[in-house]
């Protein structure tokens, strides 16, 4: 009955969507007060239905209730709770079913802060937000029906694919959606303000929270699938460039862009243009890493043949959204003001070439992901587009960006004056420079690529912290005052220097891949292995039960000189409901490297194990990093400008220009 | 400056980005770029030692020697013509006789293909795209439509590379 229920909940929110797309558009359109009254409680009346759909179905898993197809495709009644609730996004249709759920938050989210918003604008927003949904919903009932039942009902589950059982990959889709779709905003927004025909620095103010909290989701979202592949895949890799990966940093570093470009219009009111841009194609690049992911165009071109409905459904609703949003900017975008020009050396000059390396880098990925699809499709010819071609076109792009990052950060804004910066920066480049020396004298092999790159993160930790002390320090002021003035900074700053002092860092922990160790041998009990700086001995091999798995495991033990530092116990599992086997790699953190295994074949006559091993310095410092890059930018959104944003609008009317 | 200068500036910068990387791409997708040949492809296209590419097919039955550290030998067919492979590292829990693989490497002046990677997916289902095409061509393809579907549709994150990997 509950999930019946359920299903009828999506049928109503669908009904509700259409209602919010078309109903406040017309009274935006024609300023009929009373249409665009409807915005809101409709925004609020599809999140609560929406909310219920997935309720329902979550109470389908959690009940193991295997007539319905989706739960008996995904789930088993021996799972642990946890993974009963995560199997719900760990298949097509829940997963859908989760995208348009958030979508609906971020409607309702919208709708709640909106009070205070332009209403004509606001309702554009919602009607966008509106047609958005309108078009997954329909995607959902027409083709990924997570509701439907099973004749009879079967008497147990089919089980999770044993590689989604695991905490990194439950949260990790809930995390990348919220980046995905949050940028959905910013993109109503952006067709809001070309349908409006208006756009003002008010406008930046609005849009720039909503940018910066996709961005840092979106952030997070990412780490979270790199640290799981890297655990669970087996091979100790944390980034494979592969297309799956790609679809999600594209949006990524368009979303980037944005969040700068943003501060740009936000503060000098100019860029406006190209920031409508960017929120679309931010956008259209989420679109593109769902479609990506969820046609399975990536495993095969041909998959589309064994489902056209599912993948043609997608692709229509991706030309209607990224053509349409296309179509208006080049239709209304000349109606939009131009901002002023710029002298180039200043912060809005350094920001826009952050914007130019951005696109340029975002455009050399989406070459390499798409390239070899319409290759196939084209020509028939089956290439790889792997690692050496991202490394070869993705890094030159990227590198001299950040080596210009804490130049800009030091500019002023309007006219900057480069000497001066670079006075203020000396004691941060010195230092910089000593750390690189000093690690390229304390290390021996790898690269030399790999100092300089250390040296690259220190420069980005060590300029941040000098913009903060910069602001804070005069000559004569005791250490009391500048911590004082430094608190006191506003939020922004803080969250500015956070977030580029943690890409600093992920480049540390990139960087220092080059100095690890990798051991390949088939071990007996009692025998042991160097691997760097330490030794490891396997035990033995035993088995082992789970609660929904076998395993046989490799005990090894690790030991600096004579001292234990510790165990790794990486193992094979057979999970019982799917008979099929994965490896699990056993991870040992030592300071900030980690210490890997994982084992190839294990059950020989004399008890030997075949392990692969590796020793990996700082490499914790990648997952770190973008973990304070997210923070800095969830700190930046709490920063009182954001927050008080909205009523500044409505006490000075003065300041909405009329256009 | 004037207004005319800074706007030739910013076009200038703009122009300069977008070239330097319209040129590190075609010259990266001269150079990096991985074909994929099936082992009738390689043996009667007479492709040179060294150059790297992607070899695909299904592992003859009885052709798989495990030696000491992990050193294994096996040989990729398409049940026409059959290429010896080397590869040192682990190979993926998928991998069995018979089954469908992929290998990245180069060729050695031997006629024997070295593998830096061996790549399977996790379905037991699921067959590499290129190594079912490669298989259609030759005739010998019974997996029904259907299962490479149920493969897509479970593999709920399909990162493709669940692989052993490079050591070198």
């Amino acid at each position: 009955m509950i999930v019946e229920l359920g299903h009828y909940a999506l049928v109503l929110a669908l009904a509700l969507s259409l209602v919010l797309t078309v109903i406040p558009a017309w009274g935006a359109h024609t300023r009929d007060a009373a249409l665009m009254g409807v915005a809101r409680p409709a925004a609020f009346a599809m999140l609560f239905f929406t909310a219920a759909s997935f309720v329902a179905l979550a109470a389908a898993y959690v009940g193991s209730d295997f007539s319905v197809l989706n739960v008996f495709q995904n789930s088993h009644s021996a799972k642990p709770l946890a993974y009963k609730i995560s199997g719900v996004w760990s298949n097509h249709e829940g997963s859908m079913l989760l995208w348009v759920l958030i979508l609906a938050i971020f409607a309702g989210l919208v709708a709640w802060r909106g009070a205070a918003m332009p209403r004509r604008l606001l309702s554009y927003v919602l009607s966008v937000q509106g047609a958005i949904a309108a078009a997954f919903f329909l995607f959902i009932l027409l083709t990924s029906n997570p509701f439907a039942r099973v004749m009879p009902a079967p008497f147990e589950g089919e089980g999770l694919n044993p590689l989604l059982q695991d905490p990194g990959l439950a949260i990790h889709p809930p995390l990348l959606y919220l980046g995905y779709v949050g940028f959905s905003v910013a993109f109503s927004f952006a067709v809001g303000a070309l349908l409006e025909g208006r756009i003002d620095a008010v406008w930046a103010r609005f849009v720039r929270p909503w940018t910066l909290l996709a961005w840092a989701f979106l952030t997070l979202g990412i780490a979270m699938g790199s640290y799981w592949a890297y655990y669970e895949l087996g091979w100790g890799g944390w980034w494979f460039w592969d297309p799956v990966e790609n679809a999600s940093l594209m949006p990524w570093l368009a979303g980037t862009a944005l969040v700068h470009s943003i501060v740009v219009m936000e503060k000098r009111d100019a860029l406006k243009v190209w920031t409508i841009l960017l929120s679309i194609l931010a956008f259209s690049l989420s679109l593109i890493g769902t479609f990506l992911v969820r046609s399975g165009v990536l495993t095969s071109v041909h998959s589309f043949a064994s489902d056209p409905a599912r993948g043609v459904f997608i692709l229509c609703i991706l030309v209607f959204f990224i053509g349409g949003g296309l179509t208006l900017f080049a239709w209304r975008a000349p109606v939009l003001r131009q901002g002023g020009l710029f002298a180039p050396v200043s912060r809005e000059g350094a920001l826009v070439l952050n914007n130019l390396f951005l696109a340029a880098a975002c455009a050399a990925v989406f070459i390499g992901t798409l390239y070899p699809l319409a290759l196939e499709a084209v020509t028939g010819a089956k290439i790889s587009v792997g690692p050496p071609f991202f490394e070869a076109t993705f890094l030159p792009l990227i590198v001299p960006l950040l080596l210009l990052v804490p130049v800009g950060q030091t500019l002023a804004w309007k006219r900057g004056d480069l000497l001066g910066v670079l006075q203020r920066l000396s004691a941060a480049f010195g230092l910089a420079f000593v750390g690189t020396i000093i690690v390229f004298a304390t290390t021996r092999g790898g690269p030399v690529a790999a100092p300089l790159g250390v040296g690259l993160g220190f420069w980005l930790i060590l300029g941040s912290l000098s913009e903060i002390t910069s602001r804070s320090h005069r000559r004569g002021a005791s250490v009391l005052t500048v911590l004082r003035r430094a608190a006191g900074l506003p939020r922004a700053a803080w969250g500015s220097a956070i977030a580029h002092a943690g890409v600093g860092v992920t480049v540390i922990g990139i960087a220092a891949t080059a100095w690890g160790v990798e051991r390949i041998a088939t071990l007996k009990p009692g025998e042991q292995i160097a691997l760097g700086p330490y030794q490891v001995t396997l035990e033995g091999v035993v088995p082992r039960n789970g609660p929904d798995y076998r395993e046989v495991a490799a005990l090894m033990v690790v030991r600096d000189g004579d001292r234990v530092i510790g165990r790794v116990e990486p193992g094979k599992r057979t999970f019982i409901a799917r008979t099929t086997a994965t490896s699990e790699a056993g991870l040992l953190t030592v300071g900030l490297g980690q210490i890997y295994a994982s084992v190839a074949e294990v059950g020989a006559a004399d008890g030997s194990a075949g392990v692969r091993l590796y020793w990996k310095p700082w490499v914790l410092l990648i997952w770190l990093g973008s973990v304070a890059m997210a923070a800095g930018g969830v700190l930046s959104l709490s920063d009182r400008r954001a927050r008080v944003a909205a009523p500044a609008r409505r006490a000075v009317p003065a300041a909405v220009p009329a256009e | 400056m004037t207004r005319k200068q800074r706007r030739l500036t910013l076009i200038g910068s703009a122009l300069a980005v977008l070239g330097l990387a319209a040129g590190l791409v075609l010259y990266a997708l001269n150079d990096t770029i991985v074909f994929f040949h099936g082992p009738t492809d390689v043996v009667e296209k007479g492709i040179q030692p060294g150059v790297r590419f992607r070899i695909g097919g299904l592992v003859k039955e009885g052709s798989l020697v495990r030696g000491p550290n992990q050193l294994i030998r096996f040989e990729v067919t398409d049940t026409n013509k059959a290429v010896p492979v080397t590869y040192q590292g682990l190979l993926p829990d998928l991998f069995r006789e018979g089954q469908g693989v992929v290998a990245e490497g180069a060729l050695q002046p031997s006629g024997e293909f070295k593998a830096d990677s061996v790549l399977a997916k996790h379905d037991e289902n699921y067959m590499p795209k290129e190594v079912a095409d490669s298989l259609k061509q030759q005739g010998v393809w019974q997996h029904a439509g259907d299962k490479a579907k149920d493969a897509g549709a479970k593999g709920a994150a399909p990162k493709p590379a669940a692989a052993a990997k490079p050591g070198a």
